[in-house]
């Protein structure tokens, strides 16, 4: 996968989850994965379609979930409140992929998001050869969150020409 | 959260009403959560675009502060909707993918100004009282 489609996003994750947290963030892991998406804990995946198309999985567990929507919400959040908690963890999605996709929208990438959606299901689709999916951990303060990436890159004209064809 | 003072409308002195729309509801807590604190008051909520023009008909607020991708009708086709209706509809688009086209396409189709989210208190503050003033008003793409 172009490690160029991947920076925006980390350096976006890196800085929303830092003005959300007031506290500083760091990298613990990357790794590729080619096997299928397991949820770990609160999940949201956004779609984007156009010359960069795939999703991108935003995954929080529960306890920090928790902490974060009471950071957001500027009031205590607990486990019951399940309904703001998971829109806690959709409108960080909804943050951080919006300003990777604001850059790279800047660099000259054409392409559409769909709002995000809570991912449910315990397992998501296997990555292929083309999408392979770069998983990176982030370190908060309140615990870890999980940003799973699996995106293609269409060359210029590809569109075009599958246009064409179909 | 920070102090601010009361942004109050001009011609009476009475405080701001805003209708928020976003489809997040714990976006619209936020949002709501903030204005207050700029002395406004929140008279409508919406999830989309089409909700959010029945609503404006209904409640007549100073202010829409509208998010751009929603289901059903997005934010920028609302806010030209609404403009086209109401050509003194102030309406600032709050939204994470605050893109050149994006933006440019907002302001073009009637919105006054842009805030990027996550939003900050004191951004959303000046561009409220901006947005406020009255010769700002009918002045089309804003600062």
């Amino acid at each position: 996968m172009r490690m160029d489609l991947i920076q925006p996003f980390i350096n976006s994750a890196d800085a929303v989850l830092a003005q959300g947290l007031e506290s500083p963030i760091s990298i613990e892991n990357l790794s590729m994965e080619e096997e299928a998406y397991r949820r770990k804990g609160v999940a949201a995946e956004v779609f984007l379609t156009g010359e960069i198309e795939g999703r991108i999985i935003f995954d929080v567990d529960l306890g920090a979930a928790v902490q974060l929507a009471s950071r957001l919400a500027g009031v205590e959040v607990s486990e019951t409140d399940e309904n703001l908690v998971r829109e806690a963890v959709c409108e960080l999605a909804n943050q951080i992929i919006g300003n990777a996709i604001t850059t790279l929208n800047d660099q000259g990438f054409h392409f559409h998001v769909r709002p995000p959606t809570l991912h449910t299901s315990e397992q998501g689709s296997k990555s292929s050869e083309d999408t392979e999916a770069v998983v990176m951990v982030f370190n908060t303060a309140t615990g870890n969150v999980f940003m799973n990436v699996a995106l293609r890159h269409h060359c210029p004209g590809t569109l075009e020409r599958a246009a064409v064809a179909g | 959260m920070d102090k601010f003072a009361p942004v109050t409308r001009s011609e009476d002195g009475q405080p701001v009403r805003y209708l928020i729309v976003d489809d997040s509801v714990f976006a619209r807590k936020n949002l709501a959560r903030m204005v207050e604190t700029f002395g406004g008051q929140v008279v409508g909520e919406a999830g989309d675009g089409v909700s959010a023009i029945s609503e404006y008909e209904r409640v007549k607020p100073d202010i829409v502060l509208m998010d751009i991708t929603m289901p059903q009708m997005e934010g920028i086709e609302a806010a030209e909707k609404i403009v086209r209706d109401h050509p003194s509809a102030r309406i600032v688009m709050v939204s994470s993918v605050g893109y050149q086209e994006n933006i440019v396409a907002a302001l073009q189709r009637g919105a006054r100004h842009f805030v990027q989210k996550p939003v900050k208190p004191e951004v959303l503050y000046e561009v409220i009282k901006y947005v406020m003033r009255d010769d700002a008003r009918g002045a089309g793409a804003g600062a």
